[in-house]
């Protein structure tokens, strides 16, 4: 088994509500809100206007710069293209289309005559036409990840970790689809011209593991699987390739910067349907799980759709439900409102009732640190507190707070209930606006000599 | 169906769990890890050993309730942590120690060294050992007689004038014949603590070591610090002793004493030890170094409350200089870096 990341929590894993239901599929929503972004990147622009009729997998939203497009899931007919909220907090442009139940597939969605001939260049070309971005919820776009990574990248790694607690969308796909997956890691080891791909899974899955090593042995695929000891966060993609290779990614780094590369599970899925069906993303599988579910269940449906459909599938929330979360009990966003749609990224829903958050009224450091050893990426969260909530800047800087990848760990395992985590977004803002506030300070300093110059001569 | 419009929703930073464990947990833990060493007290001591902890709990918690509520600042007593001080302060202190003179260590201990630097986990001094330091600065006679529990049991004793005292295993090492200690307790003896005089809850080794290993197992304290503590104590008697043969002069030092009580309850606190776990091996190696330099070249018999103060205010300078290698930057970089 391959040895742990350093730090990392162990938290309840709570995927046994939902680990042994079949994903089931939602009831066609009445309407969708596809908001224009849903990726690492600017925002897409909408290529549709009110009252146009759109089919499934049309385009509806071309990206620019680093972006992916993105395409209707549903057919139907345009109702409005307006801000709405979204799960990334407040409101973005979003086309909302009003769903005709006729499924039509649109012209632009055409499989490949022969998915296997296809050149690197034309898979690449496709991924990047289907909107693939990483599904795990970082959503970076993953042609971009893929064309960046060709020629430096010799360790292609499918994220099948799942650390998040509650989550348990991979491990169905992993038992429902694994010749998904597997076709997905074998055309990824194709464009990286890698001879082996390695799907790393946290060993609270074992029956997931079983089902792709079945189909890696019916299909002599190029793929391993490889078990890992369960510790959070291993499925971040620098804590997971150093559990798998031992290598760390350096400070502000990529992975592929130590030759590594890294797919969520239904991000490969997902690569696998484009290539061979031509399908872009157009569908999502959520876990709609939580102490104020009253019916756990996994779930896929049209991205877009509506928070609440899927809380209604799941027969409501309880009485007395504090919070709704878009993602992971670690790192997903509270919303305030359940009017928000699915987004490519969005792995999960939760509504808590009971006493998860265990907030207490004066949290006081102990100095225990707990913190220290919990942080995967090495910081001291105690003293970085400290600098943050007294607005030291060069100190924040000192102890690497930029480095934070805002994993939840050492708010976590904190017994005083510091309110690190949020206090280190604070701080990160307070780094950004300095180092801004500078910039502008130093060009209007060079701006001021020039002229100064010009006079005297 | 639902009406998700009327939903009162909280949006609040991740993560939206928390472990179990809590500053009240872990003090509990304490407690409890305490509780072996407490019970061979009032074994070997008698009643007494109970009432005078007692008292001191009381009287920590009563300063801490007083001196948040004078100030005006929220009440702080449920998290225990005074109830560890306490505890740990009677530990230091002899039993036959009058009430009152208990008392005064608690205020010491809690407003002064504790609330008057903000409270829990802002002190830079283990509350406990420097209220035990003012005790014995002001009240050095008290403190420095210990009752003999072999001839009786201070449960029994009215007033200080009818008891019974004696030199402690480390005074006879100091001062008098390594050979008259051997004959009068056995290593037996020592360890677990049966007939030794000495400050309440340091004489059993053994309980300490129960204890000690239940915070290790329950993941309250790492076993960086007390490992390296004994670990340096035992070397340095282990080649240097003063009397008799290594082996037996270093397990008479590690046992007698307030090593071990040092060692896995004072040392270990965590407003007073470094926070990474580099930081607490290198923290335990300087205590141990400190406690036998005191032993042997001090004019006290015992080094173990003074060792741990000493390095109390080295730890800021410790927590600078073993900050963890930030992620990503592996030993070849730093050594580049260092060329340029």
């Amino acid at each position: 088994m391959a040895q742990a990341f350093f730090g990392g929590v162990h938290p309840h894993d709570m995927k046994a509500a939902t680990n042994e239901k079949a994903i089931e599929q939602l009831a066609p929503p009445a309407e969708v809100v596809i908001p224009m972004s849903m990726h690492f990147g600017a925002p897409c622009t909408p290529l549709v206007k009110v009252g146009d009729h759109v089919k499934v997998g049309q385009k509806i939203g071309e990206f620019r710069g680093l972006g992916a497009p993105i395409h209707a899931s549903v057919s139907g007919t345009v109702k409005a293209v307006e801000p709405r909220p979204y799960s990334m907090g407040g409101n973005m442009t979003s086309v909302i289309i009003e769903n005709d139940f006729q499924d039509e597939l649109s012209e632009e969605v055409q499989a490949p005559a022969d998915p296997d001939a296809l050149t690197v260049d034309e898979m690449v070309e496709i991924v990047k036409n289907a909107g693939i971005v990483g599904m795990g919820g970082a959503t970076f776009p993953t042609h971009v990840k893929i064309s960046g990574g060709i020629g430096k990248v010799d360790t292609v790694i499918i994220n099948g970790a799942e650390c998040e607690p509650y989550i348990t969308g991979d491990h169905r796909t992993m038992l429902e689809r694994p010749e998904e997956i597997i076709g997905g890691a074998t055309y990824l080891a194709k464009m990286f011209g890698v001879d082996k791909v390695i799907i790393g899974v946290e060993d609270n899955k074992k029956n997931g593991i079983d089902a792709m090593n079945q189909v890696i042995a019916e299909k002599k695929a190029p793929v391993v699987v490889e078990a890992l000891r369960c510790r959070y966060p291993q499925g971040g993609e620098k804590q997971l390739c150093q559990a798998i290779t031992g290598k760390q990614v350096p400070p502000g780094g990529l992975p592929s910067n130590i030759g590594c590369a890294v797919f969520n599970i239904n991000t490969t899925c997902a690569i696998f349907r484009a290539i061979t069906e031509g399908m872009p993303v157009v569908r999502k599988i959520v876990t709609v799980s939580g102490s104020g579910i009253i019916e756990p269940k996994n779930i896929e449906c049209p991205i877009g759709t509506p928070v609440s459909c899927l809380l209604d599938a799941c027969g409501g929330v309880k009485d007395g439900t504090y919070k709704l979360i878009a993602g992971g009990p670690m790192m997903g966003m509270a919303q305030y409102t359940a009017d928000i749609p699915v987004a490519k990224g969005t792995g999960a829903i939760l509504a808590f009732c009971e006493n998860e958050e265990q907030t207490v009224e004066h949290p006081q450091c102990i100095r225990c640190g707990k913190c220290v050893s919990a942080c995967p990426v090495h910081l001291e969260p105690l003293f970085m507190y400290q600098y943050a909530s007294k607005g030291m800047v060069d100190e924040l800087n000192g102890a690497h707070i930029m480095d934070c990848m805002e994993c939840g760990a050492c708010s976590y395992v904190c017994p005083a209930r510091m309110h690190l985590t949020h206090m280190f977004k604070t701080g990160k803002q307070l780094v950004k606006n300095k180092a801004a506030a500078d910039k502008a300070a130093a060009e209007a300093k060079k701006a001021a000599e020039e002229k100064k110059e010009a006079v005297n001569k | 169906m639902t009406d998700y419009k009327n939903l009162k929703l909280i949006a609040t930073s991740n993560p939206h769990i928390r472990s179990n464990e809590t500053t009240r947990s872990i003090m509990l833990d304490v407690i409890i890890a305490m509780l072996p060493a407490l019970a061979f007290a009032i074994f070997n001591f008698g009643l007494r050993a109970l009432t005078l902890t007692a008292v001191s709990v009381v009287g920590c918690v009563f300063w801490e309730w007083l001196y948040r509520k004078l100030m005006k600042k929220p009440q702080s007593i449920g998290d225990l942590s005074s109830v560890v001080t306490g505890m740990l302060l009677a530990f230091v202190c002899p039993v036959q120690m009058p009430y009152w003179m208990i008392i005064i260590g608690d205020f010491f201990a809690i407003v002064v060294v504790k609330q008057l630097f903000g409270g829990i986990g802002k002190n830079f001094l283990n509350p406990a050992l420097a209220g035990r330091a003012v005790l014995l600065a002001s009240y050095a006679g008290t403190m420095t007689s210990w009752v003999d529990p072999a001839v009786n049991k201070a449960a029994i004793i009215g007033s200080n004038a009818d008891i019974v005292t004696t030199a402690t295993p480390l005074a006879i090492m100091k001062t008098g014949d390594f050979a008259e200690l051997l004959s009068a307790h056995s290593v037996g003896s020592m360890f677990v603590g049966t007939g030794i005089p000495g400050s309440l809850g340091e004489v059993s080794a053994l309980a300490l070591l129960i204890g000690g290993v239940y915070l290790i197992w329950r993941k309250v304290i790492n076993w960086q610090t007390p490992v390296a503590y004994i670990a340096t104590v035992a070397v340095l008697t282990f080649l240097f002793p003063k009397q008799g043969s290594g082996l037996e002069w270093m397990l008479y030092s590690i046992f007698g004493g307030g090593l071990f009580l040092g060692a896995f309850f004072m040392a270990t606190d965590y407003a007073t030890s470094p926070v990474t776990k580099k930081g607490q091996l290198i923290f335990g190696i300087g205590c141990g170094l400190f406690t036998v330099l005191i032993r042997y070249f001090g004019s006290y018999n015992e080094g173990v409350c003074y060792s741990i103060m000493v390095m109390n205010l080295f730890v800021a300078l410790i927590d600078k200089y073993t900050k963890p290698t930030r992620f990503g930057v592996v030993k070849s970089d730093k050594k580049e870096a260092a060329a340029k």
